[in-house]
């Protein structure tokens, strides 16, 4: 068995020492069908009784959490854009004189093909983009990869998890994000991000942000099946004349051999606050894992200085 | 815990000895990881409900612990929710265990300037009294047109829309016996 | 419905999925609007004029549903020759009385209706019906403040039997062709220059809404307080009927108008009302003038046609349940112990009556007036003028703290010390603290079983009452006072249960389902008899305890029904789903479609089956045809599905019930910026005012308040806040107030997206952040633009963020149906925050001045056009 850093790898789980393990999980989030509600914000919250993370008003149209860290782990970005009739890279007919087309069902096509948070409006048409934002669970995780504690660690479930019991907060995976997702809590110093709600996977649940979503953009499952889904998904917009709707982080092949979670996009990523390619940060660094032993070394101090703490 | 079955915890160990050689998985799950449980199996009780915000009515199921609410969440068997939740919905445990919720009764006096303490029986007894008092007050059998009318206009009401049906009976019930009928509800708001 | 319902919305998106096409109609670009297919901006309150050009397009295009509408609907109806259209009379129909600001429906009737009896309407707002007079001879003006239009909510008002018809739909008396005159000036150009909406779109949504409808497709309609907050709302709404009637809409699948109502059980308070106008299950409070004894009460119902025929019984039995033994045939089932009507007791013009001294004693129970009531000044005046208060609520809420930090405080305007309101804050159980039921905004009752205790002094309402309740009696229970006999003869004993000895609430819902000779809970209203041997609490919700079981208890998971999902609840009546079903066949009871199909005529069962409970008669077929003269159930037609209706059809037309015409007609808001283009009337002539110094209005067209305002909700909070701003997770989504405006509004006035602005009515002034957004749109009408200034209304000055709030800034201004007030109105923005102490009240003055409001006479001015 290799242990690879960088590109493809398909059993991940298996890749982290599990011989017999439940499949791949992971979140498919449509943003296509994102209302903007922010239930996942705050089931999530619920559930994993996360603090709240200030109470500011950021002017950035409805969002008021501002980007993933520490106390928020899901994150709804709201992206306002005007389109102007003329611009076609909507695959909106515009408004020109009314006219209609017919679906295959015979439906009378009334309105442009205003798809899916891209709508005719008034003299015009607009967007409001809307995305919940989560850890993308790497395939290749530079957080897990420089946490010296182990705290950061491959679940079961092929999930990246903090273990709060062990996290001693050193900081060391918060560069090394490519997302810039893992982040320390002041008040508390440890790091914190997305867990998969990786105490109700072990019961068979699904996690709390997926559960509530209205719309099912937040769709939680098998990650081979949810690429089937998102494939799908992806070739029913383009049908629909949707050239815009693209996957994100759903190519094994990618920087970071793709994410447990991953999205479709109505735009660039980084309309969303999303890099364009991101890359596994510790791609480079595989020198410094040839030889296990001075890693193990590391980990037999820290192992030592957790189990420690743990016993208090 | 003995020695033996602490060194066999050691994640370096579980490391050298299992397939996780790179120490990111298997190997390095802490104890708390390993029995970590949702704390919906661990509640004593889990409870039907429904939400409290809007009137689309969504499913909420109410997990119980010690005779706390510690975690409420949609009810996949709805028809009309199927377990999802808006964000208010999704609040509903912080709503129901809120330290700013007061769970004391709170008397001002008349020109007061502060709250004071009062007994929750005292609190009855005095608002029984109150009502019986204005009720006499401002009863009137006729109007000025001489019509028959058996009712007082000293009494009035405002709620409803955010409780139960049998509130709203009793309250309707009550009120309509005591003569009161400025009784109204957000529906007109 | 994103923002404010987003799990009822999973439906449209669902919809959506499957190819329907969702148009957004909202003067907001909103979070619904980012998913539909079209988003149509329109001023706001301008919504009449432009569904009646969708009504006109249809009438003119004959894209109506003919083989629905003819045999269906009212539309063969021939109106009375001395009927005159407000095309005829410049914005009035026949009948108004301008002394007294109101409409005599008398000559709105079908052709060569019987008169009426002399006395006892079930509707004393439309107090005589045809021809006919209130017992004490006069008209009175109080009588049409009774708000008895609403007591139609589960059926429609009484005419004389059924009109002669003119199935050809040719005659020039016809409802179709009055229809037809009446909505001709509604033009895709004139939809354009009230609503701002080109008519390009226009002619999108007209489209898509007629290639919708049909045999083979529905549409639906959802709705919120957009159409009901206004002064015209009712008609708003009926406009929409009109509409979905034509297009043949109501009644089947996919069909429908849906009220999307936004508080837990809203729907179930209107039905087992705390409602001044109505007792439970929409029977009338009775009215001084009219209802002395049940003879009279009931006279306008009994012997007519439909299911209201049989009126006495429902109030007998109800009568029954609140006074049990006491209440006997030989002293009118204590008909007497009711308190009477003899106006307009609503919560404005109760307020006013606190304000002036009248009302002394207030319960505020899980509501915030101080918040989220209109003019909230005028609310926190009433209450500051009490001689006791209670407040029952989760939170500390404002309405229960106006003594010590309301805005009034601040300018002077109140002294804590001088305020001698005495107030009793009582913690309130939240939902999981207690069992009961909440019906939802499609009529369901759905059960909630307890989970813990309530926390300290917290108590149910149900507990409040049953022991405010007995305590009350236990004082008088010596008394001979013949006032105090409807307390003490009141059956008021309930099992209790639990540490807390609560009331058991299965034991009143079993009371309000009712019970017969035999003690055992009812199955059906059709079982409620008129002579005191049956009991119940509310007609229509009869069934809900039937074979002694709760029935809104029901839980079986949807994966193990079919969609329509019968056992999940209950809903009124009867279990049925789809009101008016009967039309969701064609008039021989096939399906009119098979992809339409729902309830449907077997024949060889003699039956009506489907899946529903079929809302008619079950085994009357659809070739009955009814005996000369009869009356109640047995006079509806095999082809008269709209069986609450005296009869038997859709009312495009209403010859009766709707305070302010027979017909829709657009008016505009009683603040507004423009001159109504429709009519030289420009607002609602039967609108009701609320003359008072504190609630002035600003003129229409003033040049000081160019702006329209309007006030809404937004997904993260919750009505006026107590739920939702003292929660740090719903909070910190939308941690302030603020205002939206457009860029074009922001260049105009100086505003800096982010920065503080200042909104100004003649009622008060209030400051906000802006967000200066593409989302809230110019809308140009004519040759000018209308500009919005967006309000979120949820908060105040309490919870973990505070600020001031909109609906001070709201005027009360009133629907003469159903006294709701009017959210929109206009303003002054600019930039910068408000005066703050005496100065803001001298600034505000300086507006009116400026503006030319006389808060001496404060409704008038130049707002009647």
């Amino acid at each position: 068995m290799t242990h690879s850093l960088h590109g493809r790898l398909d059993d991940v789980t298996g890749d982290a020492g599990y011989a017999d393990h439940p499949k791949r999980k992971g979140f498919f989030t449509d943003t296509s069908v994102c209302i903007g509600c922010k239930a996942c914000e705050v089931a999530c919250k619920e559930w994993n009784q996360v603090p709240d993370d200030g109470f500011e008003l950021t002017g950035m149209s409805y969002d008021n959490t501002q980007a993933l860290g520490a106390s928020t782990w899901r994150h709804v970005a709201f992206v306002e854009k005007p389109v102007h009739p003329t611009t076609a890279d909507l695959g909106l007919p515009g408004m020109g004189p009314p006219g209609f087309g017919t679906h295959e069902s015979g439906l009378p096509q009334a309105a442009p093909a205003g798809e899916d948070q891209a709508t005719a409006s008034g003299d015009g048409a607009l967007r409001w983009l809307m995305s919940s934002d989560v850890c993308k669970h790497c395939t290749h995780a530079a957080c897990l990869d420089v946490c010296p504690t182990g705290s950061l660690f491959r679940t079961e479930f092929g999930t990246v998890v903090v273990q709060p019991d062990i996290c001693n907060g050193c900081g060391y995976c918060v560069p090394a994000c490519p997302y810039g997702v893992i982040d320390l809590r002041k008040e508390d110093g440890r790091a914190f991000k997305c867990t998969l709600c990786y105490d109700r996977l072990k019961e068979g649940q699904t996690p709390a942000c997926a559960q509530a979503c209205p719309t099912e953009s937040i769709q939680f499952g098998d990650v081979d099946e949810l690429r089937q889904r998102a494939d799908a998904r992806l070739a029913e917009l383009h049908d629909r004349g949707v050239d815009v709707a693209r996957l994100y982080g759903r190519d094994p092949e990618d920087g970071v051999g793709g994410d447990g979670a991953f999205f479709l996009l109505l735009d660039e990523p980084e309309v969303y606050g999303l890099p364009p390619d991101p890359v596994v940060t510790t791609r480079d660094i595989g020198s410094i894992w040839k030889h296990v032993g001075a890693a193990a070394a590391t980990l037999v101090g820290i192992g030592v200085v957790s189990f420690a703490g743990r016993r208090r | 815990m003995g020695a033996k079955a602490f060194i066999e915890l050691w994640p370096v160990l579980r490391q050298l000895r299992g397939a996780d050689k790179l120490g990111r998985g298997s190997a390095v799950m802490s104890s708390r990881s390993e029995h970590l449980r949702p704390r919906t199996t661990t509640a004593d009780r889990v409870v039907d409900s429904v939400c409290p915000f809007c009137a689309v009515g969504c499913g909420q199921k109410v997990f119980v612990k010690d005779e706390k609410v510690t975690q409420i969440e949609g009810n996949p068997a709805s028809p009309i929710s199927r377990g999802r939740l808006c964000p208010k919905g999704s609040a509903s445990t912080q709503l129901v265990t809120s330290p700013t919720r007061e769970t004391k009764v709170r008397y001002r006096r008349p020109h007061g300037t502060e709250w004071e303490d009062l007994d929750l029986d005292t609190a009855m007894d005095m608002i029984a009294d109150r009502v019986i008092k204005t009720r006499r007050e401002f009863w009137e059998w006729e109007d000025d047109e001489g019509r028959r009318t058996r009712r007082t206009l000293g009494i009035a009401s405002l709620g409803g829309a955010t409780l139960d049906n049998e509130e709203n009976y009793l309250m309707k019930k009550l009120y309509t016996a005591m003569g009161a009928i400025q009784i109204e509800n957000q529906a007109r708001i | 419905m994103a923002e404010a319902h987003p799990v009822g919305f999973q439906w449209v998106m669902e919809a959506k999925r499957r190819g329907a096409t969702i148009i957004h109609v909202d003067p907001r670009f909103t979070r619904t609007s980012a998913v539909a297919d079209l988003h149509v901006p329109i001023r706001a309150g301008s919504d009449i004029a432009f569904l009646g050009g969708l009504v006109n397009h249809v009438l003119s295009n004959d894209l109506d549903f003919r083989e629905y509408v003819v045999p269906y609907t009212n539309a063969a109806a021939i109106i009375d020759e001395r009927f005159l259209d407000t095309e005829d009379l410049d914005g009035f129909f026949s009948g108004f009385d301008t002394e007294r600001g109101h409409y005599d429906p008398e000559s709105w009737q079908y052709d060569g209706t019987e008169a009426a009896p002399a006395a006892g309407q079930r509707d004393p707002a439309q107090d005589t019906g045809p021809h006919g007079s209130s017992p004490d001879g006069g008209d009175s003006k109080d009588l049409h403040e009774s708000a008895a239009s609403e007591s139609h909510g589960s059926g429609g008002p009484p005419v004389e039997g059924k009109p002669p018809r003119d199935e050809t739909l040719q005659h020039p008396r016809c409802v179709y062709q009055i229809l037809k005159r009446h909505f001709a000036r509604y033009t895709p150009e004139m939809v354009q220059e009230v609503c701002g909406i080109a008519p390009e779109q226009f002619r999108q949504v007209a489209d898509a809404l007629t290639h919708n409808s049909g045999r083979e497709r529905t549409t639906a309609f959802c709705y919120a307080v957009g159409w009901t907050h206004h002064s015209v709302g009712s008609q708003m709404i009926r406009t929409a009927s009109i509409l979905q009637t034509l297009l043949g809409n109501i009644g089947r699948p996919g069909g429908g108008i849906m009220a999307l109502r936004g508080h837990a059980s809203i729907q179930g308070s209107t039905d087992i009302p705390t409602l001044f106008n109505i007792l439970p299950g929409y029977l009338p409070m009775p009215h001084a003038a009219q209802h002395q004894d049940l003879d009279s009460y009931v006279e306008g119902d009994a012997g007519k046609t439909g299911f209201w025929g049989n009126m006495r019984a429902y109030a007998v039995s109800l009568l029954k349940s609140y006074w049990g033994d006491a209440a006997t045939a030989g002293n009118d089932f204590c008909f007497d112990y009711l308190p009477r009507l003899t106006g307009d007791h609503s919560t404005y013009n109760t307020v006013k009556g606190q304000i002036e001294g009248r009302s002394k004693g207030y319960f505020l129970v899980g509501e915030n007036p101080a918040v989220g009531s209109a003019n909230g000044k005028m609310q926190r005046l009433g209450m500051a003028n009490l001689d006791w208060l209670v407040v029952r609520d989760l939170q500390m809420i404002e309405s229960a703290t106006f003594w010590k930090d309301g805005p009034e405080i601040a300018t002077g305007e109140l002294v804590t010390e001088e305020i001698g309101t005495e107030v009793f804050f009582m913690p309130a159980a939240s939902h999981v603290e207690k069992a009961g039921s909440f019906t939802q905004t499609q009529r369901m009752l759905q059960w909630r079983d307890k989970a813990v205790e309530p926390p300290g002094d917290a108590r149910s309402e149900l507990q409040f009452y049953y022991e405010l309740g007995q305590r009350i009696r236990e004082k008088l229970k010596d008394s001979t006072d013949e006032m105090d006999r409807p307390l003490l003869d009141l059956t008021w004993d309930y099992p209790t249960e639990g540490p807390l000895h609560e009331p058991d609430g299965h034991a009143v819902l079993r009371e309000i389902n009712g019970t017969g000779p035999d003690g055992r809970a009812l199955s059906a209203y059709t079982q409620l008899e008129d002579d005191g041997s049956t009991s119940c609490g509310c007609w229509i919700y009869c069934g809900v305890y039937a074979d002694e079981v709760n029935q809104a208890r029901r839980r079986k998971p949807h994966w193990e029904q079919d969609y329509v999902a019968s056992e999940w609840g209950w809903v009124w009546p009867a279990n049925r789903r789809i009101l008016y079903n009967r039309a969701s066949a064609a008039p021989d009871g096939t399906p009119w479609s098979e992809r339409k199909r729902y309830m449907w005529w077997d024949a060889e069962q003699h039956t009506w089956a489907g899946s529903d409970v079929v809302d008619f008669i079950a085994d009357r077929p659809p070739d009955h045809v009814p005996d000369e003269g009869a009356t109640g159930p047995d006079a509806i037609g095999g082809q008269d599905p709209f069986i609450m209706q005296t009869d038997g059809k859709a009312w495009l037309y209403a010859p009766l019930g709707v305070a302010d015409g027979p017909l829709p007609t657009h008016y505009e808001p009683p603040e507004s910026p423009i001159h109504n283009p429709l009519y030289r009337q420009q607002n609602n002539p039967s609108r009701r005012k609320l003359d008072h110094p504190a609630n002035p209005i600003n003129p229409s067209y003033s040049e000081v308040f160019p702006y329209v305002f309007t006030t809404y909700r937004l997904t993260e909070h919750h009505t006026a806040g107590a739920m939702s701003r003292t929660l740090p997770y719903l909070t910190e989504l939308q941690p302030e107030p603020f205002c939206e405006v457009s860029r074009r509004l922001a260049e105009e006035r100086g505003l800096t997206h982010g920065d503080w602005v200042t909104i100004v009515t003649a009622r008060t002034a209030i400051e906000a952040r802006v967000l200066v957004t593409d989302r809230m749109r110019s809308l140009r009408l004519g040759d000018r633009f209308v500009e919005h200034v967006g309000l979120p209304y949820h908060w105040g000055p309490n919870g973990l963020t505070t600020g001031d709030s909109p609906n001070d800034l709201v005027n009360v201004t009133m629907d003469p149906n159903v006294y709701i007030q009017d959210k929109v109105g206009t303003c002054d923005i600019r930039p910068g925050r408000r005066p703050r102490g005496p100065a803001l009240t001298s600034y505000v003055e300086d507006y009116r001045r400026r503006a030319g409001v006389d808060t001496a006479d404060p409704t008038n001015g130049r707002t009647e056009g």
